[in-house]
């Protein structure tokens, strides 16, 4: 069991954001309410159990300068040992970017010496500050800057932009923790089995309480050939993380009603079916069905329904086992 | 130029005139309603300098109209007479967190005036911006402005006008709430719906049905059982769920470019939007698209698990009678007027 804890590191200098962060995509904060969080205090810890057997150590670690000197001299071995990942986060709109620098740097030298093997993922936040126009130059300015600074130090950097604001720090976050997913192939491959069952548009796999995307067909797709399916070529490309984000407001606003959902199923314009159910204990999945315009009438479309229903149901037990492969 | 603005008396929109002293927050009632502005961007909005107004047509076809809350309205060359009489709701808004003694007195000034030029208009007050009150003052802050507006209406001699107060805020949903209650008075076929909505409830298992307009999420009806504002709520953001989930796989291709039905209200080739969830409770939210940008939004009672099926086959079925009767009652209304 002790193999699956993650212990994960989040750092960046006072008032970047990683607080926020976290609230939002583990406490189910929205981003109005993070203006109440204070400052942190030493480091935060928290436990998150993610798939069932994975937990996530969380050590969101506050970053004014007496903290962060404390981090670097006296407690840097309790820190950065055992580190899989380092989510480092930077502010676009801060003043004195050399000190940023100089910290990453600093976190980089003593995770070198504690734990080579770690991941290192680097966050621009607070992006919606920056006008539109100028947001990918800015990003890759700095990225580049960036992975200069860390190749002497043999970590491969990636970087995204993030905001509280919108859907860019679902698609962030649900990276890093799919970068800690073992057994990854294996949902792959089922996923892509359970697709050529259902002759779907397009199937999405979520992690439960947390909504983040694990898997998504044709994000799989894309990896084995290059290329996708055309016919949803010019669909949006940030609707995973967009669909995480309503998801997460749906089950936001029915907790007024104090309860959770189960299912979601909806018959859109324009032939699209969409079902969104329990998949295991820990996971949801979206399924998009598209329907040829032939079929028509009430009593065929409900019947299907159901035999979309049946056909989760089934493949229920198949990424059961998955899940309790360790 | 204020004559090109104002309505034609015999125009058959239902107008909605919106009134109030400046910074009352009129504007960002507008935009928070009708143009789905986020509540905190209503900071930046400039003052308005001419009247305004807003055409949204839902089950009927509707105006608002904003006047900007510095002018006077009794100066010789303003057409006063022919904007009162054209309208059917008169709503004023008071800012609680104001000195409200100054509005009260122009409110009293409006209503004589309104109601002398035209005796059938609803005069609504909103104490607004209560977000920034405790709970127990706001209670006072009603009493209060209750009993003066009254007062004042006496010495005026006019104490059979029927003066509706309802409290909002734009950060919560009371302000659709409340517009929701003022454009429902304005709908003539309202008690004939609220019938058919009845009878829905009744052989449907239905706990709560809303009749909604996808757009600005005011509910044009709902069942005579009382509105849980929770309910509301959570009807009200499942609309927004499906139609946002939705418009994500539409692609932009053009051949179906056209098709995007929710938006402007008249659905021709695209499919009817529905969506079901159950939820943990056993109770189902059911969402059915309808004519003219309406929704109807029910939540299920659903104890029996197993029969599940079957009962939501004989939901479908009566939702669908009751959207030809409203398709039939519309053609009907329009043949009227």
């Amino acid at each position: 069991m002790s193999s699956s804890r993650k212990k994960l590191l989040l750092m960046g200098r006072s008032g970047s954001g990683k607080s926020s962060m976290r609230s939002i995509i583990f406490s189910n904060y929205s981003a109005f309410d993070t203006r109440r969080l204070g400052a942190t205090i030493d480091v935060e810890h928290s436990h998150l159990r993610f798939l069932g057997n994975m937990t996530l150590n969380l050590w969101d670690c506050g970053g004014q300068d007496v903290f962060m000197d404390n981090y670097f001299t006296t407690q840097k071995d309790h820190i950065f040992k055992f580190v899989q990942v380092l989510i480092h986060v930077f502010d676009v709109e801060s003043k004195s970017i050399n000190k940023d620098i100089e910290i990453f740097i600093k976190s980089l030298t003593n995770l070198q010496k504690y734990s080579p093997d770690a991941k290192v993922f680097v966050l621009l936040h607070k992006m919606d500050l920056v006008q539109i126009d100028k947001r990918d130059e800015l990003f890759n300015i700095m990225m580049d800057k960036l992975q200069k600074i860390s190749n002497p130090y043999q970590f491969k950097l990636v970087g995204f932009p993030t905001s509280i604001w919108n859907e860019s720090l679902y698609k962030a976050w649900s990276q890093i923790v799919c970068s800690l997913i073992p057994n990854m192939n294996l949902f792959n491959d089922n996923l892509l089995k359970f697709n050529r069952i259902l002759d779907a548009e397009e199937i999405i796999l979520f992690e439960k309480t947390t909504f983040l995307v694990i898997s998504s067909t044709n994000s799989i797709r894309q990896q084995l050939n290059g290329t996708t399916t055309n016919s949803l070529d010019n669909l949006d490309p940030k609707r995973f993380e967009k669909i995480s984000n309503i998801i997460k407001t749906y089950k936001q606003s029915i907790s007024k009603l104090r309860t959770n959902f189960n299912n979601l199923i909806i018959k859109g314009s324009n032939d699209t079916q969409f079902f969104i159910d329990g998949l295991t204990d820990n996971m949801f999945i979206m399924i998009i069905l598209k329907d040829s315009p032939s079929k028509s009438g009430e009593y065929v479309n409900n019947k299907e329904e159901l035999i979309v229903l049946k056909n989760i149901k089934s493949a229920r037990k198949w990424f059961e086992k998955i899940e309790s492969v360790k | 130029m204020e004559g090109m603005l104002l309505p034609n008396p015999k125009d058959s929109n239902a107008t909605i005139l919106l009134m109030g002293l400046r910074r009352g927050g009129k504007s960002s009632i507008c935009k928070v309603v009708f143009h789905n502005m986020q509540p905190l961007d209503t900071l930046y909005l400039e003052s308005t300098s001419k009247p305004t107004t807003e055409q949204f047509s839902s089950l009927i076809d509707l105006s608002v109209m904003e006047l900007p809350g510095q002018l006077n309205y009794f100066e010789p060359n303003y057409d006063s007479e022919r904007l009162f009489q054209s309208i059917g709701a008169l709503v004023y808004v008071i800012d609680s967190q104001d000195e409200y003694l100054n509005a009260i007195t122009n409110l009293s000034m409006i209503i004589e005036y309104a109601y002398k030029v035209n005796p059938k208009i609803n005069i609504e007050v909103l104490i607004h911006k209560i977000d920034g009150l405790s709970e127990d003052y706001r209670l006072d802050c009603q009493r209060d402005i209750m009993q003066r507006t009254g007062d004042e209406l006496l010495d005026l001699g006019l104490e059979g006008v029927q003066v509706s107060f309802y409290l909002t805020s734009i950060f919560d949903h009371s302000i659709y709430e409340a517009f929701s209650r003022i454009v429902q008075k304005l709908i003539n076929e309202l008690p004939s719906l609220e019938n058919m909505l009845d009878n829905l409830v009744e052989h449907s298992s239905i706990e709560k049905v809303f009749l909604f307009d996808i757009n600005s999420k005011i509910y044009v009806a709902t069942d005579s059982s009382p509105v849980d504002i929770q309910t509301y709520e959570v009807c009200a953001e499942f609309i927004d769920i499906t139609i946002d989930l939705d418009n994500l796989y539409i692609s932009e291709s053009p051949s179906n470019g056209a098709s995007n039905g929710q938006s402007n209200g008249e659905p021709t080739c695209a499919k009817e939007v529905k969506s079901i969830s159950y939820l943990n409770n056993g109770s189902i939210l059911y969402l059915k698209q309808m004519i003219r940008g309406l929704a109807l939004v029910a939540s299920i009672n659903n104890e029996d698990n197993d029969e599940f099926n079957n009962n939501l086959t004989l939901i479908d079925y009566n939702v669908n009678l009751f959207k030809s009767s409203l398709k039939k009652m519309w053609e009907n209304s329009r043949i009227q007027s």
